[in-house]
């Protein structure tokens, strides 16, 4: 790599998600040095574990490929992935970066033939598919993969699994001899575009998600329903493989509520009203057809998208019931999740069964736990508003609930107010 | 209709919503539902009272005055706090029920002959006598309120427990004479008028 020796001239984005990489290709087109860290061995984030988009229901393999394109032409951007931020130095126009690069053991020479994992026997829950599936123990992590470049994980170096990769490999780019590196790097303006995770439904007692096999999240059923998920695409229930055609989306699991999440996280409406449209495309209507049941506080489908839930409402495959539900039990017979609570237009009690639940749990910054720089200003949820010396910048999910158009947006706002301190710096020192 | 009721109808006039949040305890919560109907789903009495609490609050936004007052609900409540662990903008909708149920109470508009209402009034009335409640004349004031003989029916019926309790040390026989009472008595019931005025003062309760 040929990449320049980066100075407080260049511009760091911490995250490789939609939001990182357009914060990063953004500046980088602007002219800027940039450095791209990601933690995962891959860019994509969760963009690329997600089925559809809302509201056009369109691929989001599309979106990033264009990105990865842009990514690939640009010399300004330099990408290091497996790599985390470990500190935070100086101010504004002038800081001193910690990075831990952990191995790989696969080098740039990999030309993702796929031998190395076909010789492993090994195999490690699949992150893609959010543990759904297992994958073999040396992976592409997905078919989007940014670099398309294989990872032998940790697990099966010193055994003969790693050996036997190594053999398989015929561009000999299988080095299990590699260690964790760190390295300084100065920048001057720092991007955090950390993104978020779904909350963790286990937290949620009376939903029973850690005890009922049936009870799902929105993210695990954005797999089921990506032909390159665990179920190649088909709306199976993970207790016995029975067809999912009636199934309850539960709305704010998670979210609005001051016992887990303060915030309304905003893209699980749109999210679940998608969702019930998988459901449509899989069985169509009819008498033993789809059939979705959202259950809600209330609907909110911001701005344009009022168009999307008004289609969904009249949809004959999709009913609403206004409750928030108040727990989950397991009918025991057929492993049917049963919802109980109160209807409250009309106050009607219900006690209904679903093939499977699909809990819209909400978005958590994924830096909830994670000590920042004490200059960066958090909210009460931990989404990243920036900094007291005005160099650092959240974007996209990072800095508040948003979906990937307005992570988008987001990332670019914050790329140019990294442009501006770059800037500022520049014409101080030429002073 | 009581005096103190009247006067708080002349007062609130329609504004319901008002009088629940400055005369009712922590009434001022009532606002900040937001009728998810987890409380509802929550509650293990659910299905035996008229109205659950966010059906309440709502009823309490409307204006429902004499609905909401006269109402048996809020004297269902068992204080089992599922609707308070389980609500997501952290009402504290037990209390709330015991503050609706007690200024329902002393208004005069509670129902009367609600047995929750009733044994609260006898353990009340029993405790300020004294300082201490007699348990005694409580459970058998608790039997005979039905009449003499459903009071006799329910103490031979609770016979094998009375005289488990007296072999046990845990029940006085002897305490029908009268019982026995802290030691300053008059202190006692200095300290609650005390707390009743400061009470009626705060919360502009008269007559």
């Amino acid at each position: 790599m040929t990449a320049s020796i980066p100075t407080n001239q260049t511009i760091l984005v911490v995250g490789g998600g939609i939001s990182g990489m357009t914060a990063a290709l953004e500046a980088a087109e602007c002219g800027k040095e940039v450095i791209l860290v990601e933690k995962t061995p891959t860019l994509g984030g969760r963009t690329a574990q997600l089925y559809r988009y809302f509201p056009k229901m369109c691929h989001p393999t599309c979106g990033l490929e264009i990105n990865e394109k842009r990514l690939r032409g640009n010399p300004r951007i330099r990408v290091m992935t497996m790599t985390e931020v470990t500190a935070v130095a100086g101010r504004r126009g002038d800081y001193k970066v910690n990075l831990k690069v952990s191995p790989r053991y696969v080098t740039a020479a990999c030309t993702a033939c796929g031998d190395c994992g076909k010789a492993v026997s090994a195999e490690v829950p699949d992150a893609f598919n959010y543990g759904l599936a297992k994958v073999k123990a040396a992976y592409l992590p997905h078919p989007m993969a940014y670099p398309q470049r294989y990872v032998i994980d940790p697990s099966i170096v010193g055994t003969p699994d790693g050996e036997a990769a190594k053999a398989a490999c015929k561009a000999g780019a299988v080095d299990l001899g590699m260690q964790e590196e760190t390295a300084e790097i100065s920048v001057g303006a720092i991007v955090w575009a950390t993104g978020w995770r779904p909350f963790d439904a286990n937290k949620i007692q009376p939903y029973g998600y850690d005890r009922i096999a049936n009870v799902i999240t929105s993210v695990e059923f954005e797999r089921l329903a990506d032909p390159h998920g665990p179920t190649g695409g088909k709306l199976l229930r993970p207790s016995d493989g029975k067809e999912a055609r009636n199934v309850a989306f539960i709305q704010c699991a998670g979210s609005r509520d001051e016992n887990y999440l303060r915030h309304c996280s905003r893209i699980c409406c749109m999210a679940s009203l998608k969702q019930t449209q998988y459901v449509r495309e899989a069985y169509g209507e009819g008498e033993n057809g789809a059939k979705s049941t959202v259950y809600y506080i209330d609907i909110r489908a911001i701005d344009r998208f009022e168009d999307f839930y008004a289609k969904v409402w009249q949809d004959p495959t999709v009913s609403f019931v206004k409750s928030k539900v108040a727990r989950i039990a397991e009918n025991k017979e057929n492993g049917n999740p049963v919802l109980h609570g109160v209807n409250t237009e009309g106050y009607h009690r219900y006690a209904t069964e679903h093939d499977l639940v699909v809990l819209a749990v909400g978005m958590e910054p994924e830096v909830t736990g994670v000590k920042l720089p004490e200059d960066v200003i958090q909210d009460s949820s931990n989404f990243i508003e920036g900094s007291r010396d005005g160099g650092m910048f959240g974007a996209g999910a990072a800095s508040s609930p948003l979906d990937v158009n307005r992570a988008v947006q987001s990332a670019t706002a914050a790329s140019l107010r990294a442009i501006q301190v770059i800037r500022k710096t520049a014409s101080t020192e030429a002073a | 209709m009581s005096d103190m009721n009247t006067q708080a109808v002349a007062r609130y006039r329609n504004n319901f919503l008002k009088e629940v949040e400055e005369r009712v305890e922590d009434g001022h919560w009532v606002r900040m539902c937001m009728q998810c109907g987890v409380c509802a789903g929550s509650c293990p009495l659910g299905p035996h009272w008229e109205h659950s609490p966010q059906k309440i609050f709502m009823m309490i936004r409307a204006g429902k005055r004499e609905e909401v007052l006269t109402s048996d609900a809020m004297w269902m409540c068992t204080s089992c706090y599922n609707c308070i662990v389980r609500c997501p903008r952290k009402l504290p909708i037990t209390h709330i029920m015991h503050g609706l149920a007690h200024y329902s109470h002393r208004l005069g508009l509670a129902p009367k002959g609600q047995p929750t209402r009733e044994i609260a009034k006898l353990f009340w009335d029993s405790l300020v006598k004294t300082g201490r409640v007699n348990e005694l004349k409580f459970s058998l004031a608790m039997y005979f309120k039905d009449g003499f003989g459903q009071g006799i029916k329910n103490a031979m019926a609770m016979q094998g427990v009375g005289l488990g309790l007296v072999k046990a040390g845990r029940l006085n026989p002897m305490e029908i004479l009268g019982g026995h009472a802290c030691k300053d008595k008059g202190g006692i019931q200095k300290m609650i008028a005390k707390a009743q005025e400061i009470e009626n003062r705060k919360k502009g309760l008269t007559a």
